[in-house]
């Protein structure tokens, strides 16, 4: 049976001034839609949602021409890149927004756990926001007490049930929230990217009881998340989204993988003639960005990475600081590099970085690097990606045997072995 | 063929009917209603010393500011009542009428991060700040019983009758009439936000027009019309009507208020429940 189906559903918004309208465009609409009987006179055929390009139109299609269908029970990963359309989707799931065209049909309760702990109020207890929370899923008071014990063991906030959330860590409203979406039983459950708070422990727990929502109480999830390590291991199906149309349907090992090879391309080094159109802003521009083998003459694990940035700071004399981070290509954050750059005293104009990550420190594959500056330690200057994909091919010199070992690094430690007698 | 058959819950369409109004999932989510009244009367006291003694303040302050200003300096007639019962009677309606309709019609402000991350009727929010208010404007009734006791031991001329059994009828007006144009201004303020502005003022100028620091026959003749025009002014006089004798009770002004506030109120759920849909594009 069918838990959810989307009809060729898509979701417009309007660019630049904020709201569907101004009166004028209102009035006009109404006009030719609703007196006229014409076509809506904004809702223009052909323009796709790319942030990159600009459109000649005021209104873009956050969604277009949406159609698929869920069976009951089946858990489906939504994956694409930011401002893909995911959330958009989500949303017009849990009827937070009406779409444009088309028709979504459901059968059961939606939770969605779009941020948890949302509707959490500050000075209430945790046991009176477990009850407010509930509630605004539309579950009945009778149903949260009787979920009340799972509800907290889960979170571990047994101790503090009876104080106020405000002086909860973040960590415990965050587990505090999952739970209460988690157990409460709704028939279909709407996830956006909820894993990424939290600690690694309760990562993990969340992780396992979705999969235990989804696979023994055969409930249906919609799961959005940009790890695809944890889309694979939780979803059965993928549904792949790009520029707001669906790009592809499917097992979620073949949607991942569509993923994976269209929007990571290995890209050649980069150097921008014209600093304007860098990544960055008006206080950081990166100019270059290289990457050479520390040895031989491409790139692979045994090679190691030799890598140069240029970047141009515009802001004279404050602390300056740079934060890089490696991602591989399931967008796991492998490692961070962080350096202090100056002591107040940082000057207008280019700077090199240079750093080296050693042969035989990360495993064959497709990484991309994000950087990150910022001031004095606190505020952020820029914070984006380096438009800049590389690979790593394995290297099979070590043993003969080796073909490929699984795991995010490939150590080149040691291993000693001696005979102890009979 | 199977799917034919299969029943959905909820089909979502971009266009609804004009009157598809949802209000049996309102029915349905009863105990968010009872929670968040519970969240908003717990909340508002959570570390304070008084607690809700605090709803009294706001009254009796009021009452005595209108004392010196209108009766004292100004020497607007009460007709012929004590002040403080004269003014504690105006300001108990008018107080539930200005905050039930300042809660309303800020809805979709106030809860645009919740109203962003999950669905429920919306119609619960304003529902539920109408009867938070109502147990409110309950506690402020007790203080006006107990002056009412004292100054009719004192022998201030106030006789109840019959009418007095119209109250519970004048309160649900009064609530009525603050959230249908609640819900019409918060529809309204999300696109066009000068109305907040505009709102605001008008609901202060409005007290004045209603007949609460002064009796309705002490307007002149020639203005009264403008006096009478206001719907809430049948639900006040026959609310002083009723319990002190002064003012009067008009059946055709009640009867055009109750008509009033039944168009009102259709209008602000239709245009409140399409606005619902599409807010969150908006604000």
């Amino acid at each position: 049976m069918k838990a959810i189906e989307f009809e060729n559903v898509g979701k417009m918004y309007r660019l630049g001034r904020v709201g569907t309208g101004t009166l004028s465009h209102d009035l006009n609409r109404w006009w030719q839609t609703s007196i006229l009987g014409k076509e809506d006179p904004y809702l223009r055929i052909g323009e796709t949602n790319d942030r990159t390009v600009r459109g000649t139109s005021d209104y873009v299609w956050a969604l277009r021409d949406i159609s698929f269908s869920v069976e009951e029970g089946e858990v489906v990963g939504i994956i694409g890149k930011n401002g893909a359309g995911k959330s958009t989707l989500l949303k017009l799931l849990s009827n937070i927004t009406a779409p444009t065209t088309g028709e979504i049909r459901y059968r059961g309760r939606i939770a969605s756990l779009l941020e948890v702990g949302t509707g959490f109020h500050q000075e209430m207890t945790g046991r009176e926001n477990i009850y407010m929370n509930g509630s605004i899923m539309g579950m009945t008071r009778a149903e949260i007490t009787s979920k009340l014990d799972d509800i907290v063991d889960f979170a571990g906030v047994s101790r503090y049930l009876d104080t106020p959330v405000k002086r909860y860590s973040v960590g415990m409203s965050v587990r505090l929230g999952f739970a209460v979406a988690a157990f409460l039983e709704p028939e279909i459950l709407v996830v956006d990217e909820v894993l990424t708070v939290g600690d690694a422990e309760f990562q993990k727990k969340a992780i396992g009881k979705m999969d235990d929502v989804a696979h023994q109480s055969g409930r249906t999830i919609l799961f959005v998340s940009h790890n695809m390590a944890s889309i694979k291991q939780l979803c059965k199906k993928g549904i792949l989204l790009e520029n707001g149309l669906l790009k592809f349907e499917g097992g979620i090992k073949e949607t991942v993988d569509e993923y994976m090879t269209n929007s990571l391309k290995v890209s050649e080094n980069v150097f921008y003639e014209d600093l304007e159109k860098a990544p960055g802003n008006e206080k950081m521009r990166v100019q270059s960005f290289v990457l050479l083998p520390l040895s031989g003459n491409e790139l692979s694990v045994a090679s190691g990475i030799h890598a140069q940035l240029k970047f141009k700071n515009f802001v004279p004399d404050i602390m300056l600081d740079v934060t890089i981070e490696l991602f591989n290509a399931e967008n796991v954050l492998v490692f961070t590099l962080f350096k202090q750059l100056t002591r107040d005293d940082s000057k207008v104009g280019f700077y090199t970085l240079e750093f080296d990550v050693p042969p035989y420190t990360l495993n064959r594959g497709k990484y991309s690097f994000r950087i990150c500056f910022g001031l004095n330690n606190r505020a952020r200057l820029y914070w984006g990606p380096l438009e800049h994909t590389f690979e790593l091919e394995d290297v099979f010199d070590v043993d003969f045997s080796d073909c490929g070992r699984p795991g995010l690094l490939k150590p080149d430690y040691p291993i000693n072995c001696c005979f102890e007698g009979k | 063929m199977k799917e034919e058959k299969q029943e959905w819950t909820r089909v979502i369409t971009p266009k609804r009917h004009l009157l598809d109004v949802d209000i049996k999932s309102v029915w349905r989510y009863r105990d968010l209603i009872y929670m968040s009244v519970r969240r908003d009367i717990v909340v508002q006291y959570k570390q304070t010393i008084l607690g809700p003694l605090w709803y009294l303040m706001q009254p009796l302050l009021t009452t005595i500011m209108f004392m010196f200003v209108f009766g004292g300096i100004a020497n607007i007639s009460t007709d012929g009542m004590p002040q403080p019962l004269f003014y504690m009677a105006g300001l108990l309606l008018w107080n539930y009428y200005s905050s039930c309709f300042n809660a309303c019609s800020d809805i979709f402000g106030a809860n645009a991060v919740v109203f962003g991350k999950v669905y429920f009727p919306r119609l619960v929010v304003p529902i539920s700040s109408v009867i938070s208010n109502l147990l409110k404007m309950l506690i402020q009734l007790g203080l006006f019983v107990a002056f009412y006791v004292y100054y009719a031991i004192k022998g201030a001329p106030i006789c109840v009758n019959w009418s007095l059994l119209l109250f519970p009828f004048l309160v649900v007006m009064t609530a009525l009439h603050a959230m249908s144009w609640g819900l019409i201004v918060s529809s309204l303020t999300t696109k066009y936000k000068d109305l907040k502005f505009l709102i605001t003022f008008a609901v202060q100028l409005l007290m004045y027009a209603t007949p609460i620091v002064y009796p309705l026959s002490a307007a002149p003749e020639k203005y009264r019309w403008i006096l009478e025009l206001n719907p809430l002014t049948p639900i006040l006089e026959a609310f002083k009507y009723s319990c002190m004798g002064c003012g009067s009770l008009s059946w055709g002004g009640l009867l055009y208020s109750f008509v009033f506030m039944t168009v009102s109120l259709v209008l602000g759920i239709i245009v409140f429940s399409r606005q619902e849909r599409t807010f969150m594009d908006t604000v």
